[in-house]
């Protein structure tokens, strides 16, 4: 679990999760949208758990409302970092 | 094992009857199994002692399922000794039998928080490391009187019930990481819950036996294996004929 992770490399992690997920990796990026990456809700919980055991940050399902692109869901992970 | 993950079996309710039939026959798959029992200590111990005996390995699990707390102790505890929980059988379950109007509310409760809650929380815990490894098998016990009248058992029928739609819709949940949710839904089976049951439903099993927990057991063990990758949402009943 990282002390201090850095905006850059949770990004890079986000990216790591999606391709692992089956996103195409041309469609990935700072600011693309969930949807068009077939990523689902499915996706995304799995994504809070690779936050959850990477970084300690704990996203609850109402935290998730509403986070519709990557610069979204890092944004959140970067605002709840202990 | 055939290429599945390092990983154990939880089944809870496993220190007698159809629980420990279903541990035994999870540990000659190969899975080491946690044995989790709520008051009968010596019965888990004898079921582990079997598992291990036969060159198995198996621990024995305190833990009351109806307790909300208790899901995160069973698992940190089976995930530190044997590694992560890769089959879930919930298994544990009460009744508390009367007609409706006599039901109070302590006795709905418990069934309903035991049967019902106690496999939710406990699926809810499991999902999560089940997902993340891209192999899971949840196989709750359901019974056959949650989709047939049986008057006594308005509780213990509704916690079955919800069992088997809650298998349902987290089986349509999780499908696509690898993750299959069943359930089995036993007709009548000699176990000491089953004791003191009237001979007369015998006469209307067409088989004309009650089952066997070992008989359970195998079902259970079908549903956890990699043969049934494809099989999921499903409540596989066993019970003689007794629901055709």
């Amino acid at each position: 679990m990282s002390t201090t992770a850095t905006r850059q490399e949770i990004e890079q992690r986000v990216f790591q999760a999606l391709e692992e997920f089956g996103a195409e990796p041309d469609q990935i990026g700072p600011d693309a949208e969930f949807e068009a990456m077939d990523v689902d809700s499915l996706d995304l919980v799995e994504l809070a758990q690779i936050v959850e055991d990477d970084y300690g940050v704990q996203l609850k399902g109402e935290d998730m409302e509403g986070i519709t692109t990557v610069r979204q869901a890092v944004d959140l992970v970067v605002s709840k970092l202990p | 094992m055939n290429g599945r993950p390092e990983g154990s079996a939880l089944v809870t309710g496993a220190s007698r009857g159809i629980g420990a039939a279903i541990a035994g026959a999870l540990a000659n798959d190969g899975w080491p199994v946690g044995v989790n029992y709520r008051q009968d200590s010596e019965g888990a111990e004898a079921v582990v002692k079997q598992i291990t005996d036969a060159g198995g390995r198996a621990i024995a699990l305190q833990g009351d399922v109806s307790d909300p707390e208790t899901a995160d102790q069973l698992f940190k505890r089976l995930e530190d000794e044997l590694g992560p929980v890769l089959v879930l059988v919930n298994n544990a379950g009460v009744r508390a039998d009367g007609l409706s109007p006599q039901i109070d509310d302590e006795d709905w409760q418990k069934v309903i928080d035991t049967n019902l809650s106690a496999a939710f929380r406990l699926t809810r815990r499991a999902l999560r490391p089940m997902i993340r490894a891209r192999y899971g098998r949840v196989v709750n016990i359901a019974s056959i009187v949650g989709q047939r009248a049986n008057p006594g058992q308005a509780n213990y029928a509704a916690s079955k019930a919800g069992l088997v739609a809650l298998t349902k819709t987290v089986a349509a949940e999780v499908a696509k990481r690898g993750v299959t949710v069943n359930a089995v839904a036993p007709g009548l089976i000699e176990t000491e819950m089953t004791e003191g049951i009237g001979g007369n439903l015998l006469e209307h099993v067409p088989a004309r036996r009650a089952g066997t927990p070992e008989e359970v057991a195998e079902c259970v063990r079908f549903l956890a294996s990699d043969g049934a990758t494809y099989v999921t949402g499903v409540c596989l009943t066993v019970d003689g004929g007794l629901t055709a």
